[in-house]
């Protein structure tokens, strides 16, 4: 459809924009610049902004991450990718123990406004080391910022929302939306930190993210052609967590379903579900959730699509589950 | 012994009165320590210390050779790394003892100090982390003819986050200068047991960095060859390396008696103390005693103050300490 907005597109049109307006902000990576990215979302900056603001790197993740906080504290507003989320188990130190902890610890002598970009998610037949979802790895980490969008208006503007904002921030783009079109954003910049309700209904609040919004809202129009209404919270921010659209809309169906593209053990679902719970069990009736196996991602695609849940499982789930109506 | 001798005074023109300056930062510094370590024990200092008395020639010579805008990462042994830079005694005194008037609120403790006003980006507690911050702040630095220094033990050079950082700042000609402070034990262990071909300048040198073994007691010598490295990378954006060879006093942290180095091992580095190579070599330039003196009276009196302060200031309340998770 004309006019519309690939998500891998308002990635690259983000980064232009925040470009074109900052001229602090710079980009680099792992074939980011001469090359456009892996996943084709970046091309075109190098030969806009030249050299000096982007450029390919060494496959260094840890230095990478590290001069990302470095200039960061100094005074840019650095942008990086690390090509996959799964290579995050390499930058740890530089985002965990330096950028998120920087603002607490020199008490408040300076801010660090960094962006890590990275391509997350499974289905692409990866296997186990290149398809992880990560950002549960540092859900656990004050200081920092999680954003995680679901289609490519939000990508747009969270990712100008997270290079704007002072705090280091994890964006997370989920390889099977790269290719996904969708209208332009309504508004230019999203603040990070805020879900949004994309289907209202009474029944269930049914909270996701990413690739896992296009299923939800699927699921809810099977459930609604059987008389269950599904309102469908987008997350879109792991941390810091919404928890007061999640209680507001929960006040109204008491029951919520927390559907994770991930294991349940450690994951944002049991966080979800925990968060509603502490302050908001007079509302409810029922809590659960629909996450992976506690396995690795395997690689065959029989197993893959078995592993991964879909709107079958979101479906029988709430069927199982009952007690609605 | 690695390092060469040298007889005192042989030095031509030494820029005396830079000397006694620096003389008595390393005062201050070796006092500092001797402080932090009488205070610990007093159970005033908590958790552990990580002290660097007998390496002041290192901090010091190498950040009398930057700008107040040049950017400096030091590590979790890095009280003389933010004395050197210019933190003020007194609120890194409180800082150790976790005192309100510390230079990081008391949040940040012995091994994390930050004090951005006098361009010290950090201490960092992980090996290499100053390393990662060095070469961030260099790329920033590098459009204004600035520099980025980050030290370093040598245990770091066995470590892919040194070399990570050492092959990003020459890919990308950062103004770097990498100061690694031999010490000879990463920890408790021998670096030569634990690293391998036993040179580590020459590994670096195969970066294509120029890369100098430095005698790291000698504060002249620091001094000078922190300025060539200071110079490269502001004016050609080129990253260096210095070794420099020196020794710690006291054992690698405060439940670390030492007990893996010889008696005569100690007091062989103790007779190259950098404090009493300074003395000679201003005594060798014609320097009366009673100025040497004075710059060891005035450190003296600094540090006491300074102590004294951070003794008497209170502790944070947690009711007002005014902690925000995010910057707004």
């Amino acid at each position: 459809m004309s006019g519309e907005l690939e998500f891998r597109v308002a990635v690259r049109d983000a980064l232009a924009e925040e470009m074109e307006r900052d001229e602090r902000v710079v980009f680099f990576g792992e074939d980011v610049a001469v090359a456009g990215g892996v996943f084709k979302a970046t091309p075109g900056l190098y030969e806009r902004f030249g050299g000096e603001r982007v450029f390919d790197t060494p496959i260094s993740e840890l230095a990478l991450s590290g001069a990302a906080f470095g200039s960061a504290v100094a005074g840019l507003r650095p942008v990086i990718e690390i090509m996959f989320g799964d290579f995050m188990a390499l930058p740890m130190d530089a985002l965990v123990n330096q950028a998120a902890k920087f603002w607490y610890l020199s008490k408040e002598q300076a801010s660090v406004p960094l962006v890590v970009r990275c391509a997350v998610g499974a289905g692409g037949r990866f296997g186990a080391i290149h398809s992880q979802t990560p950002g549960t790895w540092f859900h656990g980490v004050p200081g920092l910022k999680i954003a995680a969008p679901s289609n490519p208006a939000d990508a747009k503007a969270l990712l100008k929302g997270a290079v704007r904002d002072e705090n280091p921030v994890l964006f997370l783009e989920h390889k099977r939306l790269y290719s996904v079109k969708g209208p332009a954003p309504s508004e230019e910049v999203l603040p990070i930190g805020r879900a949004a309700v994309v289907r209202e209904g009474t029944d269930l609040t049914m909270v996701t993210m990413m690739r896992g919004v296009a299923d939800a809202l699927e699921a809810a129009d099977r459930l609604a052609a059987e008389g269950i209404e599904v309102e469908v919270i987008d997350l879109r921010t792991l941390r810091p967590l919404d928890t007061e659209t999640i209680l507001t809309s929960v006040s109204k169906t008491n029951r919520i379903l927390a559907f994770e593209e991930g294991p349940w053990l450690g994951g944002w679902a049991a966080g979800v579900l925990g968060s509603v719970t502490a302050a908001g069990l007079h509302d409810l009736d029922d809590a659960w959730s629909v996450n992976t196996a506690e396995l690795p991602i395997p690689y065959s695609p029989t197993l893959e699509d078995a592993f991964l849940p879909g709107i079958d499982q979101i479906v029988s789930s709430v069927r199982e589950r009952g007690g609605i109506r | 012994m690695k390092t060469k001798e040298r007889a005192p005074g042989a030095r031509a023109a030494v820029d005396t009165a830079w000397l006694v300056d620096a003389l008595q930062r390393m005062w201050e510094v070796r006092l500092f320590e001797e402080g932090m370590h009488r205070l610990f024990l007093k159970g005033e200092v908590h958790g552990t210390t990580h002290l660097s008395a007998g390496q002041e020639a290192v901090p010091v010579g190498v950040c009398s050779a930057l700008r107040p805008d040049d950017l400096a990462a030091g590590t979790y042994r890095g009280h003389g790394h933010a004395l050197a830079k210019g933190t003020e005694l007194a609120p890194l005194a409180g800082e150790m003892l976790g005192r309100a008037n510390g230079v990081c609120g008391g949040r940040a403790g012995s091994m994390n100090v930050i004090d951005l006003e006098h361009g010290l980006i950090g201490c960092f507690g992980i090996i290499g982390g100053s390393a990662g911050a060095a070469i961030g702040a260099a790329l920033e630095r590098k459009t204004a003819g600035g520099v980025a220094v980050c030290f370093f033990g040598d245990g770091a050079t066995n470590h892919g986050y040194l070399h990570e950082c050492l092959n990003f700042a020459k890919v990308h000609s950062l103004p770097v200068v990498f100061v690694c402070e031999n010490n000879l034990y990463g920890e408790f262990t021998p670096w030569e047991a634990v690293t391998a071909g036993g040179d580590i300048a020459g590994r670096v040198a195969s970066y294509a960095i120029p890369a100098r073994k430095v005698d790291g007691n000698d504060v002249v010598e620091v001094r000078a060859a922190a300025e060539e490295s200071v110079k490269r990378a502001r004016e050609s954006h080129e990253p260096s390396f210095l070794e420099c060879l020196t020794y710690r006093h006291y054992g690698h942290s405060k439940s670390d008696p030492g007990a893996y180095r010889t008696k005569q091992e100690v007091a062989a580095w103790k007779e190259r103390d950098p404090l009493i190579l300074a003395a000679e070599t201003l005594r060798g330039s014609g320097v009366a005693e009673a100025e040497i003196e004075a710059a060891r009276t005035r450190a003296d009196e600094a540090v006491e103050a300074a102590l004294a302060e951070a003794l008497a200031a209170p502790f944070p309340e947690p009711a007002t300490d005014g902690a925000t998770e995010y910057a707004l």
